[in-house]
């Protein structure tokens, strides 16, 4: 490159300075061009939710909401449970991720310091499994049970998605712990859970939050459990959201407004662990079924 | 020095002493596991011998229901549909994502933030993803006609026209999951060495050829991996088809997770519910191994 770039400077300069800039401005488009999807779906979906039906329905289509409108989020709040089954996918992943935090990060330890890595392939087997198969037998002992229509069953249920992620991210964590402090402990006498609360636990903070956060959303973005186990007291966000699209009038603005109430917060705790997804997911590609 | 040596040796009996304590900690994990996976997964091997529709009494069929799923029209229809989405929803994002991979492997202003932004559709929740392309495919009202008719193009019906509504969906997946093979991607473009690029740019190696014959052999298995992971999620895709067609139009979109659904919780069909599930778990297996199978072939390109 720099052989051949002094030889382009003696030629001449504009020239090879054109080319540069050209360069420069042919890899900047490219970034524009991937990039951009992302950022219009989003905004499409932010500019239907804030604008009024006549706008929405306008052809050509209005983009910017002049003036911006919340009417269609005040409907969705006013004519849906809104408020409801956003508790009910609060308690409902944060019930499933709490669980599986309490037997997941456990797990992850022993798992690093036996090096049972094998266990972990039980994982992407599950993970390999369509999430429906798990809700037929589920549903079946549910029913029997007495628990359809619970949120306890839905808690139970989405273990499925958040036990997995846990325990392989913070097998993968404690792995990267080194272990000669452990065994400075266990050799003065302590035992091994007081390694594993005094001294891995603290250590791996980092990682329970990364796996806290992907267990939440993976749970919370889940919509087939909510809609198939739930009646209509205990629907989830997700479910919710779908049955306002087949039982009400189609109407732009709510939907897209209810679209963005479910997402809103997942795009939220994105920004939040960018950086840690990245890692998280080059590694292992971990996602929820 | 010798009692350093001789330290971790006495260990080793005192030390694995200590490992089934670990076993502890393993244990409530193995046990909810077993729970909430492994007995569905064996309780639907055994219902899938059952010809069991809820609310009745079971009996037992043996192979009766795979045989009978063999030879319906319309399971080989799904299949078929799942294969032809599964193909164009793992090949494009493979390119796409391997692109966006090498775009983002450089150094440039901006460079984590567009980053964070480029990712965010494989985060968000797929039902408001599915509401959100629903409203672009809308013929009358829809923006995705807008734009075409801004490029001269005659308006598609999308996914309301059986020919097109496949590789419609499609079009949702790559915008969903590209950013994933671009993540795995990046992972393998990270760890590349720097010599091999030194020492053809001295010979006088051009970009493309840098890319051809250095970049893509060595990040192959990367490559690899994502189609294994792409593979795997395109054949489960549920929710953003169910959300925009519902299988529709007719059974033109109606993939083996869709028939699955269907079987299950709109017919309690439990006994072919349950077979799906067993077929289609091969199908996944077999397809993993496969990729699997290649990239240790790749390994060694």
């Amino acid at each position: 490159m720099d052989v051949r770039a002094t030889a382009a400077l003696t030629r001449s300069p504009t020239h090879y300075r054109m080319r540069r800039w050209l360069r420069k401005a042919g890899f900047w488009l490219s970034v524009m061009v991937i990039v951009s999807p992302a950022i219009l779906v989003f905004l499409w979906m932010l500019s239907l939710s804030l604008k009024n039906e006549i706008d929405n329905l306008a052809y050509p289509p209005v983009f910017i909401p002049s003036p911006p409108t919340f009417d269609n989020f005040l409907q969705v709040f006013e004519q849906n449970s809104i408020g409801r089954y956003l508790w009910n996918s609060i308690v409902v992943s944060g019930g499933a991720t709490l669980v599986a935090l309490l037997i997941g990060v456990p797990a992850g330890f022993g798992i690093a310091r036996v090096g049972a890595r094998r266990l972990t392939v039980l994982i992407l087997i599950a993970r390999m499994t369509p999430a429906l198969s798990f809700l037929i037998p589920l549903f079946a002992v549910f029913q029997f049970l007495r628990l359809n229509n619970t949120l306890t069953a839905l808690v139970i249920t989405h273990l499925v998605i958040t036990v997995p992620i846990v325990v392989y991210i913070m097998a993968g964590y404690f792995e990267t712990l080194p272990k000669e402090l452990e065994e400075a402990v266990l050799i003065d006498g302590g035992s091994v859970w007081s390694t594993f609360r005094y001294v891995a636990l603290p250590l791996a903070r980092p990682g329970v939050v990364v796996g806290t956060i992907l267990a939440f959303i993976f749970s919370w973005n889940n919509f087939v459990f909510g809609f198939v186990l739930a009646g209509r007291g205990t629907r989830t966000l997700p479910a919710a959201v779908f049955n306002m699209l087949t039982f009400e009038q189609v109407s732009f603005g709510p939907l897209a407004a209810a679209a963005i109430l479910v997402t809103l917060p997942v795009l939220v705790f994105t920004i939040f662990i960018q950086k840690e997804i990245v890692a998280g997911l080059t590694h292992g590609g971990v996602k929820g079924s | 020095m010798s009692t350093n040596a001789t330290l971790p040796a006495r260990l080793a009996p005192f030390l694995a002493r200590r490992r089934r304590s670990y076993y502890l900690f393993i244990a409530p994990a193995l046990v909810t596991i077993g729970a909430v996976i492994i007995f569905p997964w064996l309780y639907t091997l055994w219902m899938s011998a059952f010809d069991w529709t809820l609310g009745s009494a079971a009996h037992y069929v043996g192979f009766g229901n795979y045989e009978k799923l063999f030879g319906n029209q319309r399971f080989g229809e799904a299949v078929l549909h799942t294969f032809y989405f599964t193909a164009l929803a793992v090949a494009a994002p493979l390119l796409l994502g391997t692109a966006a991979a090498m775009i983002f492997h450089r150094e440039f202003p901006f460079r984590g933030v567009l980053r964070g932004i480029f990712i965010m559709p494989m985060m968000a929740t797929p039902v408001a993803v599915a509401l959100v392309w629903t409203m672009m495919f809308h013929p009358q009202q829809g923006v995705l006609n807008y734009l075409l008719s801004l490029v001269g193009l005659p308006p598609s019906l999308w996914v309301y026209s059986p020919t097109l509504v496949i590789p419609s969906l499609v079009l949702v997946e790559i915008w969903h999951w590209t950013p994933l093979v671009m993540l795995i991607v990046l992972g393998g473009l990270a760890a590349l060495p720097t010599e091999p690029y030194e020492s053809a740019r001295l010979d006088g190696a051009s970009e493309w050829q840098l890319f051809r014959y250095i970049t893509l052999p060595l990040v192959a298995p990367f490559i690899a991996v994502a189609a294994v992971i792409r593979t795997i999620d395109a054949l489960k895709t549920f929710d953003t088809i169910y959300v925009i067609t519902g299988g529709g139009p007719g059974t033109a979109s109606e993939t083996i997770n869709i028939y699955l659904y269907l079987q299950a919780f709109a017919f309690y069909n439990i006994g072919t519910a349950s077979a799906v599930v067993v077929v289609f778990f091969v199908i996944v297996l077999a397809l993993a191994l496969l990729l699997l199978h290649v990239r240790e072939k790749t390994k060694w390109m």
